[in-house]
């Protein structure tokens, strides 16, 4: 897919066309918005191919229509709906200039194929549109989110003082209750407890496990697979009832036999419970990194002198480290993430950050919750980078092209 | 071979042992050892999921406790014939009221009378009043009791009551089950439930279609994702990959309550549409708590899980085989429906599995978005363990629920592997 393809200037036949239409569109909306739709789109259509016909035919300079188009544009929108409207317009004179200099100078063609039709052009950057749209689809409601958690009112909605970019629209409340608030603070704590011992049982278990599975000559492989992954695929409701009364006869036994306290015995219940969860993931992570491994290593290792504990630490670990860390990421966010179990097999001092907020949503809604959900998407966005870092060093590791 | 070649003895190892023997014994251990690593994972999930998980299956054909509370009287009911229209005899009067002080005693009968409740609307209360009274007679010297309990609570001399106990008195039962298919045990078998009891086989159907609905929404939003990211160049599908993956990694509950906050009425995408002036003010759209607002929701959580079975299958995929149906005289639609949509099946296969199973057993987002006329099976369980506590019925739900799940793991892994799961 090279930039090999010749481009040529487009008749104005082809181009005024287009960008009414496009301009149509937003006359639509912004028609619709002021009373009447149909007039919109007149106007809208009308005002985008005069100012195409301007720009091409009398004009001729590509930088001063750039600048004529979004101060129109700014100033229209200013003159509409007041200083949002104005960065909407900022913007949109932007795209349209552009849009109209793609169509005209033909720049639309650059990087597809120079064979392909006119049809099948249309289709390329109608699949990327659609595509686009998904996109936007994935990533709106978790990017919505974050400009609301700093409202200053106890609204779950834009109010006319944020949208005008008022200081006073805007406040770090909902930060302060939750930093405040303890109720908020002890189920973070609780989570920040539970999640790291739930992930160090699974990843010792679990890649001891993984490492026994990767060896030849184990029988019942596919039967011993199938049970370890099952957390993974039995319905988490179903998970919960079972361990729900599982953990109730462990808990009296633990309680009333050996005379715990019962606080100390909720953790532990909890903790288990989230430790069998998160044991699929590591499995898999860890097999997938044993797959690349090569066994004569350990065997020159051992030929070398060193005893099989010392070669797993010398020489395994630190080739199988980044699956295993991926692998300890996917069952801390498993853990932390969790909250079906934990309902039912924990009591409410075991509460935890994802509990506290299912009880939010569905009880006293409260703002708070978007603050509280901001600062975990803040935390995912780090285990993702710290993830795909792994990745990538995994990879280069066992000598495959970084892709 | 080796024991043709060499003189017709054995081929022995270093230390003297035949080659064959020494070889068997390395082997037994590396096996040992293997087990050994892995068994102590092995016995952790076995003890505290697998065995909790089939115990609690088991609660769903249990039913000792009419027979554990009432022995006496339901060796009595044995010669009882449940189709005459006679309430049983004195002998089985006195031998209820000898239980019944038992269980008063240890507290049991208000148990039963819940137990039964589940079978016949009134035989909680029924048990829970009569109680008190029953308290008072002495077995040994108050009899004969038929006449005293009909003067207790008249409904003791009804044919149904004692029916209903004796239906319910066997060890292992198929009432569960049959309640979740809305279907109830009766003296006659097997029968329908009253048409206004009936509401679990639509449940178990919404939730059959639902999911089928997010599945089929995953498909046609995860296909054209995944083609591009397979078919760009590596950096550019790189960063469009973030916008997958970070959905995938953002808490659940954080995206549910995104969601909550976009679909409700006053909220954001309704505040956009009434500024636009495309939805009235008083006519705002209702897209929230309902089975609109459980798919959309549902969809966004699990297209990641779409996405990625589907663009590691694409990448395999060779895009010279395009151009060369193309070059052989396809047309662009012939050329994709031919040749690339074939090889991109098992993606779909291993997609739509994934997100089905997922999406059959969810809960939190339902619960959340769902309203009444969204939620699906599994609230439906969650309501019986921890509200109404008929934990029988939510185990045989749970059952059912489960064994779909299992064929289509197993179905999954006939067509994928499970050692072909890849996360990230």
């Amino acid at each position: 897919m090279a930039a090999l393809t010749p481009i040529s200037r487009k008749p104005l036949s082809l181009v005024l066309p287009t960008v009414a239409a496009a301009g149509g569109l937003l006359g639509l909306f912004v028609g619709t918005a002021n009373g009447s739709g149909f007039m919109g789109i007149v106007i809208g259509a009308a005002l985008i191919a005069a100012m195409a016909f301007v720009f091409i035919t009398i004009l001729k300079n590509e930088q001063v229509s750039k600048w004529i188009s979004i101060v129109l544009f700014a100033a229209g929108g200013f003159f509409f709906a007041g200083i949002p409207a104005m960065i909407l317009g900022l913007v949109f004179g932007w795209l349209f200039h552009w849009f109209i200099y793609w169509l005209y100078e033909g720049r639309y063609r650059a990087k597809v194929l120079p064979y392909l039709t006119p049809g099948q052009v249309l289709w390329h950057y109608g699949f990327r549109v659609i595509c686009g749209a998904i996109f936007v689809f994935l990533i709106t409601p978790i990017l919505v989110v974050m400009p609301l958690s700093f409202n200053s009112q106890d609204f779950f909605t834009f109010t006319p003082e944020m949208l005008q970019f008022k200081a006073e629209g805007y406040s770090l409340k909902h930060y302060k209750d939750f930093f405040s608030n303890n109720e908020w603070q002890r189920s973070f704590k609780n989570s920040l407890l539970i999640a790291p011992i739930a992930t160090i049982i699974s990843v010792s278990l679990g890649t001891l496990a993984a490492i026994g599975l990767s060896q030849s000559h184990v029988p019942g492989r596919r039967a011993i697979m199938a049970i370890m992954i099952s957390p993974m695929i039995v319905p988490l409701i179903i998970s919960a009832t079972g361990m729900f009364f599982f953990y109730s006869d462990i808990g009296n036994w633990l309680e009333g036999t050996l005379g715990l306290p019962k606080n100390f015995v909720g953790y532990v219940k909890v903790i288990l419970a989230h430790s069998v969860l998160g044991i699929p993931f590591v499995i898999i992570t860890v097999t997938a990194t044993l797959v690349g491994f090569d066994q004569s290593l350990t065997r020159a290792a051992a030929n070398m002198g060193a005893d099989p504990v010392r070669t797993f630490f010398k020489i395994q670990m630190p080739l199988i480290l980044p699956g295993v860390i991926s692998g300890g990421l996917f069952a801390f966010i498993t853990s932390f993430d969790e909250v079906v179990v934990v309902l039912f097999v924990g009591s409410a001092s075991q509460k935890t950050l994802p509990w506290q907020m299912f009880t939010g949503l569905r009880e006293q809604i409260s703002p708070t919750i978007l603050a509280v959900a901001t600062i975990l998407v803040g935390i995912s966005i780090c285990l993702l980078a710290t993830v795909e870092l792994l990745r990538r060093r995994s990879e280069r590791l066992r000598g495959m092209s970084p892709t | 071979m080796t024991d043709a070649t060499n003189n017709g003895g054995p081929v022995l190892a270093a230390d003297g042992t035949p080659l064959k023997k020494s070889l068997a014994k390395a082997l037994r251990l590396q096996k040992m050892r293997a087990l050994g690593l892995i068994a102590p994972l092995l016995i952790f999930v076995m003890v505290s999921f697998i065995i909790p998980i089939g115990s609690m299956l088991f609660r769903s054909v249990e039913n000792g406790l009419v027979s554990e509370t009432l022995p006496l009287t339901v060796a009595e009911l044995q010669q009882w014939n449940g189709d005459s229209s006679e309430p049983p005899g004195e002998e089985v009067f006195s031998a209820f009221v000898a239980d019944m002080v038992v269980a008063i005693e240890a507290k049991n009968h208000t148990r039963l009378g819940t137990r039964l409740n589940y079978e016949k609307t009134g035989m909680s209360s029924l048990f829970r009043k009569s109680g008190r009274k029953i308290k008072n007679l002495d077995p040994a010297v108050d009899g004969p009791f038929k006449e005293k309990l009909i003067d207790i609570d008249k409904r003791w001399g009804d044919v149904e009551t004692w029916r209903t106990i004796k239906t319910h008195s066997v060890g292992i039962t198929n009432g569960y089950f049959l309640n979740a298919v809305d279907m109830r045990r009766t003296p006659e078998g097997a029968q329908s439930q009253p048409e206004d009891k009936q509401i679990l086989i639509t449940l178990f159907k919404r939730t059959l279609i639902m999911s089928l609905a997010i599945t089929a929404s995953c498909i046609l939003l995860g296909y054209p994702v995944a083609w591009i990211l397979a078919n760009l160049p590596a950096r550019t599908a790189n960063i469009l990959m973030i916008l997958v993956l970070l959905p995938f990694w953002t808490s659940l509950l954080v995206r549910t309550s995104a969601w909550k906050v976009m679909l409700q009425q006053q909220g954001v995408i309704n505040e956009v549409l009434v500024w636009l002036g495309m939805v009235p003010d008083d006519a705002r759209l209702v897209m929230i708590n309902n089975q609109f607002g459980t798919i959309v929701a549902m969809t966004h959580i699990l297209l990641p899980f779409m996405i990625l079975p589907m663009y590691s299958v694409m990448q395999t995929i060779q895009p010279t085989y395009l151009r060369a149906a193309k070059s052989m005289g396809a047309t662009n639609w012939t050329a994709f429906w031919r040749v690339y949509f074939p090889l991109s099946v098992p993606g779909i296969g291993a997609g739509s599995i994934l997100v089905f199973i997922l999406s059959i057993g969810y809960y939190i987002t339902p619960e959340i978005v769902g309203g009444t006329k969204g939620v699906f099976i599994s609230n439906r369980i969650a309501y019986h363990i921890s509200s109404s506590l008929n934990w029988g019925l939510a185990a045989a739900l749970g059952a059912i629920l489960l064994a779909v799940v299992l064929v289509l793991y197993w179905a999954y892994d006939k067509i994928v592997g499970i050692d072909n799961v890849k996360l990230g």
